[in-house]
């Protein structure tokens, strides 16, 4: 067996050590009607080439997001990332370590953690950006709890141009603890409605920006609204790369910002593991969830890093933690640092500008068929048009001749009414052939 | 010094001191190339909410960043290099056929929302690594989503939560032994629940007949691990689960330490009702320097039908995912995330799984016992076993009993091992031993590297004893830094860099 190194012979020298006659001796305090007395079920063990072939073949059975022109956004984003960025997330030392517990033996994981947690704070606006969290969804929820702590208020509103799914994951995870979750009809464009529905007991608002039609807001009203009303603004933005061009969540006025970091420096994963980022004002630090790394010294005065104000967390405040996290989504933050480095601030406002321009080219395309008409007002890189048939049907259509036009709003949120709407979103990776063969295939597919 | 010399220190050899990417530079620049004028373009659609200028975020070119991380990497320790024994967290040897294959266009460039027609060999691995883990465990159900143990564990308390309130039951406490890891009190906090702890045996068990006077109608359930977070099986799990039933309670079994029984014993013959499986100890999914992990639940028939969504189903044209709450699955308890959970680590662990078969995992478990028995054996003599009767399961777990009155301490005796060449075991968990050291050696080191641990830390035991404190009380001394003032990082926090004023 190639991963367990341990002999016959190793395995007899050292149960002599150990005083044990067999290793069934080691298994004693499992009650006996319990033991298993042979192998389970299940085919024996593989050489790496049968394990290959058995991956290899349904990895073939899908059909990748680059095998032709492709259109799908809505939370998760096709970027190119650079080739180093996969080569140095390989390395043992990143990819085979762990939680820095000890660090003076993981200044390399650290330091990276502080440069991520400054990039954050950079991209939000915000002054403070936890080590990351599992992904935006789940950030989402955390920064609700952590509204729910910080204002001890239990109502929180989520606006119509959430993502779905962070809404319903943002119930799931906060109604236990005593949140109550109101979630607008969606919407296109809601801000007057976000406002409308703050009230006395709100802990905070959920907006997202762009929200999930694509549209680009001004959340300053929102923010004003929230904050005079005693209630905190939470940001929300599932596509990192538009940090490069839009006002930053902070500038309008967020408490919190949270974000699926996803765009930057990792693939799709057909949905993970991706990175929640999470950040913060100042004031509110100490409610924060997650890991948080910080500055200090060692015993000779050197500069270094480690885990700091862990008293919010699970392994010391047990019941009374801000968060039960524990393992976050290390590796994706370092793949998301590592491209951040490589972009700088010029090259994210190049890639975000480049994303823009693609989305209107999409946008503009696809408005200049006949029935389909153009629902995002404003848009970054995505767009919700309305069709003259049930987007759904629209989408399996086209996957059929190779085009995967969107994401059909109903699969998002079926009881919307919204069975017309398609999202549709470009990056960087969308050539103008791709829009001219989806604009093709659509008019064909209308048309019949 | 005691005879150590100058120390490995950053800025000398092949260890290079490396500034923060901030004091780098490059403020001006990319090491990513656009294609020149589009990414320019006309932004007068977005007039009002566009930056006034690009994010304050220095670039670097490609050369700069592979000495940028390549520099900080050889400042980590890692399983690569030696033993990694922290307990509780099973750090083994992560096999590359699992990063080869998660990289395979067909998985890593795949859309989580592409039509289903498009998905059906992800939708394979995830219904195969869900047969894998029924098996394994006995259980009939399992919910893939949950991003880690902690949430994973959530994800099972939730659907107690839902079992109770569907026959109107509104139990409001969680028992955990003293002895648990703290996110299962944390989780049963944020799941609504109050916390009552249960007494230890001296023998490092849960004490029955405390929990039967606590086990009242008010209790929803009882979290144990098994393997418990002392390394010892739980002898009386079977009469843990009929007076926790009795009691109409549901088990929640933390399943940390799942790879001391893999294809040994199932949880599902000791009457648990739910139990998070980390993929990221069990099934060797990279730690990655703290996640991503992957905390999948299997659930019992009782639990079953309130998984949260997406469910996996086998329908006319294939797989499908059933994605909101209603039909099948009108009695699941919400959605733990966006979108079906850790996909790419489904293929390393479903890869791993392969690779070892149902007699490879038996055998992960024999051997991850061996060796931390081995260690206990070993170490025994030297230091004081926190249970010396009888065998312990995947970990070792001392005491410093052995310490007293030495003028080391547990974290001085642990930072000392750092000169040693090896990373520290779990420090002062779990809370009911005194200054406890917890050692997972796992079934992945030779054993010349459990010799060569073993030896290391014999002698560090004697030089405890022939009253070297010097040695331990300013350790480390040739790691990259010397002991990090960690009171200082709280009591100011610097959690960001910042311009020079």
């Amino acid at each position: 067996m190639r991963y367990l190194p341990l002999t016959d012979t190793d395995r007899a020298e050292m149960l002599g050590v150990v005083g044990a006659a067999s290793i069934e001796d080691l298994f004693v305090d499992v009650p006996a009607g319990a033991r298993l007395a042979g192998p389970v079920d299940l085919p024996a063990h593989a050489g790496e080439l049968a394990v290959e072939r058995a991956l290899g073949a349904m990895a073939a059975l899908n059909r990748a997001a680059g095998a032709g022109p492709f259109f799908c956004g809505a939370g998760a984003y096709r970027h190119h990332t650079p080739a180093s960025v996969d080569h140095i997330i390989q390395r043992s030392e990143f990819l085979t370590s762990y939680t820095p517990y000890q660090p003076e033996i993981s200044q390399g994981t650290l330091q990276t953690l502080f440069e991520f947690q400054t990039q954050v704070a950079a991209l939000t606006g915000l002054d403070v950006a936890n080590a990351s969290m599992y992904d935006g969804s789940t950030a989402c929820a955390e920064a609700v709890l952590m509204a729910h702590r910080v204002t001890r208020r239990k109502g929180a509103v989520l606006s119509g141009g959430l993502h779905p799914h962070y809404a319903a994951a943002t119930h799931t995870l906060a109604h236990s603890a005593g949140v109550v979750t109101r979630r607008l009809s969606a919407a296109v464009d809601d801000e007057a409605a976000v406002v409308e529905a703050i009230d006395a007991d709100t802990a905070c608002v959920v907006v997202q920006n762009p929200n999930v039609f694509g549209t680009v807001s001004d959340l300053a009203a929102i923010a004003q609204a929230a904050h005079a009303a005693g209630a905190l603004m939470v940001v929300v933005t599932t596509e990192a790369v538009a940090f490069g061009l839009l006002k930053s969540p902070g500038e309008m006025g967020a408490d919190i910002a949270v974000a699926e970091g996803q765009s930057i420096g990792n693939g799709l994963n057909f949905g993970g593991p991706y990175v929640g980022l999470f950040a913060a004002r100042e004031a509110l630090v100490r409610q924060m969830p997650g890991r948080l790394c910080g500055e200090t010294v060692d015993a000779a005065g050197e500069r270094g890093f480690v885990l700091t104000l862990s008293t919010r967390e699970q392994h010391i405040r047990r019941d009374k933690a801000t968060s039960n996290i524990c393992t976050n989504s290390g590796l994706c933050a370092l793949a998301f640092t590592i491209h951040a480095s490589l972009l700088g601030g010029v090259g994210l406002a190049s890639l975000a500008g480049l994303n823009h321009a693609r989305g209107r080219a999409l946008a503009s395309a696809l408005g200049a068929i006949d029935g389909v008409e153009i629902l995002t007002p404003r848009m970054f890189n995505e767009v919700a048009v309305r069709l003259p048939k049930a987007a759904a049907a629209v989408v399996d259509a086209l996957a059929a001749r190779g085009v995967i036009a969107g994401v059909p709003f109903s699969r998002l949120d079926p009881a919307a009414g919204l069975d017309d709407v398609l999202l549709a979103c470009a990056t960087e990776m969308t050539t103008f052939e791709d829009i001219a063969a989806l604009a093709d295939a659509l008019c064909t597919e209308l048309a019949r | 010094m005691s005879g150590m010399g100058a120390g490995r220190r950053a800025g000398s050899a092949l260890l290079q001191d490396e500034p923060l990417i901030f004091e780098l530079g490059g403020w001006d620049k990319s090491g990513v190339d656009f294609p020149p004028g589009e990414a320019d373009g006309d932004t007068s659609d977005l007039a009002g909410l566009t930056r006034a200028a690009p994010p304050r975020l220095p670039g670097l070119s490609e050369p700069e960043t592979l000495r940028h991380y390549v520099r900080l990497s050889q400042k980590n320790h890692a399983i690569d290099l030696a033993l990694y024994p922290l307990g509780s967290c099973t750090m083994k040897h992560n096999p590359r056929l699992g990063e080869k294959m998660a990289r395979l266009a067909g998985f890593a460039d795949l859309h989580p929302l592409a039509p289903m027609s498009t998905v059906q060999g992800a939708l394979q691995v995830m219904d195969a690594l869900a047969h894998w883990l029924k098996t394994l465990t006995g259980m009939p159900a399992v919910a893939l989503s949950p991003k880690a143990g902690a949430h994973g564990e959530l994800c099972g308390l939730l659907a107690i939560r839902a079992a109770h309130e569907a026959r109107g039951d509104g139990r409001k406490t969680v028992l955990a032994p003293t002895s648990a890891h703290g996110t299962n009190p944390a989780t049963a906090a944020q799941a609504g629940y109050q916390v009552r702890e249960i007494a230890q045996t001296a023998d490092g068990r849960v004490d029955l007949a405390d929990l039967a006077a606590k086990l009242d109608a008010d209790v929803a359930a009882v979290m144990v691990t098994n393997p418990n977070t002392c390394g010892l099986f739980e002898r009386d799990v079977l009469e843990i689960a009929r007076l926790t039933h009795a009691a109409g309670a549901y088990f929640y079994c933390d399943g940390a330490n799942f790879n001391a029984i893999l294809g040994r014993v199932r949880p599902g013959d000791l009457g648990v009702d739910a139990m998070h499986i980390n993929l990221h100890k069990t099934f060797s999914t990279p730690h990655g320097g703290g996640g991503p992990g992957a905390g999948p639940v299997v659930l019992s028939e009782a639990l079953a039908r309130f998984a949260p969504v997406p469910w996996i189903v086998h329908g006319k044209g294939g797989l499908e995912l059933i994605e909101e709450p209603r039909g099948e699955a009108a009695a699941a308890l919400g959605r733990m995330c966006a979108f079906h959970g850790q996909m790419g680590m489904f293929v390393r662990a479903l890869a791993y799984m392969m690779s070892h078969g149902a007699d490879g995992l038996r055998q992960v478990a024999d051997d991850a016992v061996l060796a931390a028995n081995y260690i206990k054996a070993r170490l025994s003599p030297v230091m004081s076993a926190a249970f010396p009767d009888g065998p312990c399961m995947h970990e070792a777990l001392f005491d410093d009993a052995w310490l007293e009155g030495t003028g080391v301490t547990t974290l001085d005796f642990a930072k000392a091992m750092i000169d040693a060449g090896f990373h520290p075991m779990t420090m002062y968990f779990p809370l009911v031993v005194h200054g406890a050291m917890l050692i997972e050696p796992t079934e992945t080191e030779p054993k010349r590297e459990l010799d060569r641990f073993c030896d290391a830390l014999i002698e560090l035991a004697d030089a405890v004893r022939a009253g070297d404190v010097e040695r331990f009380a300013g350790a480390p001394f040739t790691a990259p830094l010397r002991r990090l003032d960690e009171t200082a990082a709280a009591r100011r926090p610097r959690l960001k860099w910042t311009p020079q004023a």
